[in-house]
């Protein structure tokens, strides 16, 4: 049987990779945005297995809006990375250094 | 049907200045670059529009709309007053600087008012729906603001570091909130407060919560071990747009964090307050010590920030209605600080030329006097000087942590506000005893001119009178939180 724990757990595993994703990355920008959506599903997995537990559909409502400001959010990412990519010539992280002080 | 008019007429500013923005973003289209001037008045309509109807549907009493997850409350509507007021002063000072670098467009406005109807939410959300929709619009519409400059790399690096860092920092937001959901059944401030105070859900959860939506604020406002994006983003954005960065939006965060700490956390004040306590205390810490290192006067503002923002921690870790008031306190005064302060900048700014080095400053009162005495005052404020406006601010909230039981907390700040006053006479040095570097004159539109001036006075003259500014931050607090 799974419960609400095995939910949670997937949940909390999926945030980790997404963490550890967005530090340990030095190599490319478009990993860094792989790593933010998994994090806003790691989520989104939390709100429904606590929706579905608690009988209430609330937390089903929040998901809707996470996806879609999700969305938005990796168009403005991949817009930025554009603009960036025209500017540097490329989308290693560890490129990215020229403001420092 | 009365319940439907209710709720618009609650949500009238945010429903106008929506609809500006969009005008604005079609108006664009059909205007040519010598009449685009109309756009800045239109922006600048829709906020005196926004500021009347605000004013003119404002009642004392607490105001429910869209089911709860909508608040109409005195502390909102003072705060949307002063997000007026300060995005208003925004424009006025930018105009010029942004018509010489070509980014004088509808874009430009419009994000502005996206971002501004952002705060409007986060200051009016009562669910952490609302919040977090707010919070998502508001940041969306900066990570933009700052790329803007498409041209310029170092305004898309920082975008870049910007977005990512930013995105992180609502991940965790929403996983804290996952949590306290999943604990207390609700998305509503004042329900999660209700289930709260009857004791149930896990302790331990509703700390692991609590840590992600601590962390994430933390990021938001730029707190110390979060700050890191601060000082880079300060730097590589417009000068146009690092000051509305560091400014509104912090008013938009303060009230975020009475909502969610304050309002609905208000049983686990135990709990958030060490983690606040923690953060102020490296925030002052890092900000004051790494200032003194910097060259570029606008990296030395973000770690000026950071010191502030441990300040208004500092007043929010009391968890004290006077706590509070006195946070509200600091973070207007603030405001009022930086628009003045990265006024002065871009009035220096000119085209091709980027006024952001120290150097920069050097002679400024053999070039012109009266601009030497207004970032002078600036300075004294930032640096709690009395009687200037910083001063009084920094007093009341130490006195607020003193009442609190702080004392050695209060000591070690006063020690570390010291320091920082270094690189702030640091400034006033390089004005008044060194030789100018370059002798071009200081242009300026005359409304930027009499605008900030009277922007920076208004520091010294609430610093002499500091009653008003007390009584409003009073009202919006005491009304609000019971």
């Amino acid at each position: 049987m799974v419960g609400l724990s095995h939910y949670l757990i997937l949940g909390s595993l999926l945030f980790a990779i997404s963490v550890v994703g967005i530090f340990l990355n030095r190599k490319n920008v478009i990993i860094l945005l792989m790593a933010i959506e998994l994090m806003l599903l790691a989520v989104n997995l939390n709100f429904i297995a606590f929706s579905h537990y608690l009988n209430d559909i609330a937390g089903q409502v929040f998901v809707f809006f996470i996806l879609t400001v999700a969305a938005a959010e990796s168009a403005i990412g991949l817009a930025i990375l554009v603009v960036l990519f025209r500017n540097l010539r490329t989308i290693n992280v560890d490129d990215l250094d020229s403001l420092k002080g | 049907m009365e319940n439907i008019r209710y709720d618009l007429i609650t949500a009238l500013p945010e429903i106008i200045l929506l609809g500006m923005a969009m005008l604005v973003l079609i108006t664009d289209l059909f205007l040519k670059q010598s009449n685009r001037i109309a756009i800045y008045g239109l922006s600048q309509l829709g906020l005196l529009l926004a500021a009347y109807f605000t004013v003119t549907t404002h009642v004392p009493s607490v105001g429910y709309a869209f089911t709860g997850a909508f608040v109409d409350d005195a502390m909102s509507d003072v705060l949307k007053l002063m997000i007026y007021v300060g995005t208003s002063l925004i424009f006025v000072y930018t105009r010029q600087y942004i018509q010489l670098r070509n980014m004088f467009r509808g874009e430009f406005y419009a994000l502005v008012l996206f971002s501004v109807v952002g705060m409007m939410i986060m200051v009016s959300g009562q669910s952490m729906l609302t919040l977090y929709v707010g919070l998502e619009l508001l940041s969306l519409s900066l990570y933009a603001l700052v790329a803007l400059d498409r041209d310029n790399h170092f305004a898309t690096e920082a975008a870049m570091k910007y977005f990512v860092l930013g995105a992180l920092a609502s991940g965790m937001l929403l996983y804290g909130m996952s949590m306290i959901y999943g604990m207390t059944g609700s998305l509503n401030i004042s329900d999660i407060n209700h289930v709260l105070m009857n004791g149930s859900g896990i302790h331990a959860v509703l700390v692991l919560g609590l840590v992600f939506i601590v962390a994430g604020l933390a990021f938001k406002l730029g707190a110390v071990p979060f700050q890191m994006w601060v000082p880079d983003v300060y730097e590589g954005s417009p000068t146009a747009v690092t000051m509305l960065i560091s400014s509104v939006p912090k008013l938009a965060a303060f009230a975020f964090v009475i909502r969610l700490l304050a309002q609905s956390l208000q049983t686990m004040a135990i709990d958030w307050q060490q983690m606040l306590l923690i953060m102020a205390v490296l925030s002052i810490v890092l900000g004051n010590v790494t200032a003194i290192a910097q060259t570029n006067l606008k990296r030395m503002l973000a770690y000026s920030t950071i010191s502030h923002v441990g300040f208004v921690l500092l007043g929010l870790m009391s968890a004290s209605g006077n706590g509070y008031i006195s946070a509200l306190f600091y973070i207007a005064s603030y405001v009022v600080m930086t628009l003045a302060g990265f006024g002065i900048i871009l009035l220096l700014s000119r085209k091709g030329f980027e006024a952001q080095n120290l150097s920069d400053l050097k002679g400024l009162n053999q070039r012109s006097p009266w601009v030497a005495f207004l970032m002078l005052i600036v300075m004294f404020s930032m640096a709690g000087i009395p009687p200037t406006l910083g001063f009084y601010a920094k007093f009341a909230v130490l006195q607020a942590a003193l009442q609190a039981g702080f004392l050695w907390v209060v000591v070690f700040a006063v020690l570390m506000a010291v320091i920082g006053a270094f690189y702030y006479l640091r400034v006033i040095k390089l004005m008044y005893f060194d030789e100018p570097e370059d002798n071009s004159p200081i242009t300026a539109p005359f409304d930027m001119r009499v605008i900030l001036s009277m922007n920076a006075l208004a520091l010294l003259a609430i610093g002499i009178m500091p009653q008003g500014l007390m009584t409003i931050c009073f009202y919006a607090i005491s009304r609000s939180l019971s």
